[in-house]
């Protein structure tokens, strides 16, 4: 378990220094939520038109712990774009169509939101109700993790070392929590939080794949944090995939 | 049974009605009809008053992320919110009305009415003895550093740390780290175990944690907790300061101190005048950041001096604090024509003083005097620390400079959070029609108001206080020490000669017998 935690902690950490993007965000994803292999499939990419906007540059000259893991400036990551105008980080969701009544359990396996060089890694990540979202800090400084909400309760705790682990669930579907550090004002994470399994967030290429679908007809809606949100209808039968690709316009 | 249900509703919709008149006459007017914290005086403060809708309540005993209790509600119904403009209702409204309005609150949130979401307050500990010694200090410092209070409350803890510009709350308004020098100003109450509780449970909507999870994570034990409640009570004075009216300046036959930092500041008493916004005279302001100053006054034969320090969370114009600055600019509402733009303006501190010692009664306005009786005031301004402007003030918005020869040298430190200045001036005046000359024997009426630059003030928006007074404390005569000696001493001889005589007459008789 220490082994797992480690690797994941210093890969999130080779990452960061390493990769030339911003890729680490979407590598540390939570892992796929378990659904029935069968029934069908949505998947598509998620692209973008326009200039993307340029990423505030973070000064973590207080926090030289943080500073010292990256290679070059920390930039946020409030647009995180692939090849070929790809964007990551969108939260792609069932926003109706699953039949009222119906319950799913959650994972117990828990959804891990690591503070790391004073950014949150993953920066968007889907949760269900009730599932463990394990928050912990790899940095040597003070994070305090305050959960802004309206469905749910909000939070506020704080973890001034590393190392430290705090369990927190939600009790209520909210597209989308918000996450953010006071300590650090450029720390922002989103959590969509469903009561079903049906989403996924894109990955650096733009992809995602939303499975186990019982047939029907679903309004999917795709979420972004600065380029808002977009809909689509998709019907799906038996255990067949279909293909719904997003476009959004920059701003 | 059916009766028993019957009558808990009937209780609790009369609750909620009644309830809902005492809102809508004394609630109503800050946090809305609607209790989303919108009514009309809500645009005039900051923090803003309580949007009841989200149910995040700041003051409770229950974990982060839980209801309050309704003991938790009551208490800030009954003490009110200090250092907010939330009044305490316990000798305003009946015990009755105050169960009726906290019910009624309750009605604006959907929480309060799911029942998976009862709160359970903590089971506090009760304070480890021995807070207030050095060690105990020390341990509670230790952990203030550890676990990063100082990022937003600061190194001195006058909530100057790094991240206090960035702090907003969960609506985006802008908030400050508590100046943790002034008790008595703390949301939830200023005691040690007050300060061990917002510990616990932090203050839910604002973006003060709660610290509960380091004791299940080991990272400090409940007791070294405590310490940094103790060590952060230690930072204010043990009694809140009281106002008291004169400020006796003391006779020096040393050298006048220039320096705030002078070692001769050390033995002289202080006074403390709290400062409230300046909400007269448009354009008001009705956040003032500066919430009092503590002033300190020496004279010698010929020359006064008088020390004025002030906490102030930001060194003005600091470009850190500029996002600040236009957040309180956008969250209050101005009441006249334009809304000001975000400009580098300086901390200023000015001192006012009567043109000349009044005879009687009579003071020119506090306000800044008036055109016919103008008022003499020294201006000091960050932006030029060694001297303070002189000049006649003829109303809020006129003042008139006396001119380069008439200016006050100054000596102005900024140290973690605080300013610290001293203003000094020959007693006698060349131009006493303007330049008041200071005397002993006589009250001098002062008064004082400050500007944060970085918090928005400049021109009328500024912090004020009333009129106080300075007395120069004369010279005491030998005679005042060396009479009541002299009365005791012949007082004496006078008595043991009658008792001498007295004594001598009895064995006189008792001889003869």
């Amino acid at each position: 378990m220490k082994g797992r935690i480690f690797s994941v902690v210093a890969g999130a950490f080779l990452l960061t220094v390493c990769s030339k993007g911003d890729r680490s965000a979407v590598q540390a994803a939570p892992p796929a939520t378990e659904v029935s292999a069968a029934g069908g499939t949505i998947s598509g990419k998620i692209k973008f038109t326009g200039t993307a906007p340029r990423n505030p540059t973070i000064d973590m000259s207080e926090e030289a712990a943080c500073k010292a893991k990256y290679q070059t400036t920390p930039t946020e990551e409030n647009v995180v774009a692939g090849p070929a105008n790809a964007l990551a980080n969108v939260f792609v969701y069932v926003k109706s169509g699953v039949p009222a009544g119906q319950t799913f359990t959650a994972p117990t396996t828990p959804v891990v939101l690591d503070q790391n060089g004073c950014r949150y890694h993953p920066h968007v990540l889907g949760i269900m109700v009730g599932q463990p979202l394990e928050i912990q800090n790899s940095d040597p400084v003070l994070h305090n993790i305050k959960a802004i909400a309206k469905a749910n309760r909000p939070f506020n705790v704080s973890q001034p070392g590393a190392g430290m682990k705090t369990t927190r669930t939600f009790s209520a579907a909210e597209v989308m929590v918000n996450l953010e550090c006071n300590v650090h004002g450029w720390m922002h994470a989103y959590a969509g939080v469903r009561s079903d399994p049906f989403f996924a967030v894109s990955k650096q290429d733009g992809s995602f794949t939303i499975g186990g679908l019982p047939p029907g007809t679903y309004t999917i809606e795709a979420w972004h944090e600065k380029f808002g949100t977009q809909t689509a209808t998709v019907t799906v039968a038996g255990t067949e995939t279909k293909t719904q690709n997003f476009t959004f316009a920059a701003r | 049974m059916i009766n028993a249900l019957l009558l808990v509703t009937l209780v609790a919709t009369q609750d909620t009605a009644a309830g809902k008149q005492v809102y809508t006459k004394w609630c109503a007017g800050c946090h809305g009809d609607n209790g989303a914290g919108d009514g009309q005086g809500a645009r005039h403060m900051i923090p803003p008053p309580r949007d009841f809708t989200g149910a995040i309540y700041q003051i409770r005993s229950t974990p982060s992320g839980q209801l309050p209790t309704d003991a938790d509600l009551l208490r800030s119904i009954d003490e009110g919110l200090p250092g907010t403009a939330m009044p305490g209702w316990k000798t305003r409204l009946s015990d009755r009305q105050r169960r009726d309005v906290l019910a009624y609150i309750k009605t604006f949130s959907n929480f309060f009415a799911d029942t998976t979401q009862r709160p359970q307050p903590i089971a506090f500990s009760s304070a480890p003895g021995g807070g207030s010694s050095a060690e105990a200090l020390k341990v509670g410092r230790q952990f203030y550093d550890s676990i990063g209070c100082r990022k937003c409350h600061g190194d001195q803890g006058r909530g100057d740390g790094p991240s206090a510009p960035t702090l907003k709350d969960d609506a985006g308004h802008p908030i400050f780290a508590a100046n943790l020098h002034e008790n008595w100003r703390f949301n939830g109450g200023g005691t040690v175990e007050d300060i061990y509780h917002r510990l616990r449970t932090g203050l839910d909507g604002t973006p003060m944690p709660s610290f509960s999870d380091l004791l299940e994570n080991k990272f400090l034990t409940d007791e070294q907790l405590w310490r940094v409640a103790q060590y952060v009570r230690s930072l204010s004075p043990r009694a809140t300061p009281v106002v008291r009216d004169v400020i006796h300046a003391p006779l020096l036959t040393k050298s006048l101190p220039h320096s705030p930092d002078d070692s001769a500041w050390a033995s002289v008493d202080v006074y403390w005048f709290p400062l409230v916004g300046q909400v007269i005279r448009k354009e008001r302001w009705f956040a003032p950041a500066v919430t009092g100053v503590w002033v300190k006054a020496v004279h010698t034969a010929d020359s006064i001096a008088l020390r004025v320090v002030w906490d102030d969370r930001s060194q003005s114009p600091d470009t850190s604090w500029l996002g600040h600055l236009g957040r309180v600019l956008a969250t209050l509402d101005t009441d006249d024509s334009s809304r000001a733009q975000p400009a580098p303006w300086p901390d200023q501190l000015a001192v006012q003083f009567p043109v000349a010692i009044p005879a009687g009664m009579e003071r020119p306005y506090f306000l800044m005097g008036s055109p016919s009786a103008p008022v003499y005031q020294w201006r000091w301004s960050s932006n030029s620390r060694s001297s303070a402007v002189a000049g006649l003030a003829r109303g809020i918005e006129r003042f008139d400079p006396l001119g380069a020869g008439a200016g006050v040298p100054t000596q102005g430190v900024y140290d973690h959070g605080q300013w610290r200045v001293v203003f000094t001036r020959a007693l006698a005046s060349a131009d006493t029609a303007s330049q008041l000359p200071f005397r002993s024997g006589r009250a001098i009426p002062v008064a004082f108001f400050a500007w944060d630059g970085s918090n928005g003030e400049h021109g009328t928006r500024m912090a004020i206080s009333t009129w106080y007074f300075l007395a120069l404390d004369e010279p005491v005569p030998a005679r005042v020490f060396i009479s009541p000696v002299l009365a005791m001493v012949l007082t004496l001889g006078l008595g043991m000669l009658v008792v001498w005589r007295a004594q001598q007459k009895t064995s006189y008789r008792k001889g003869r017998q």
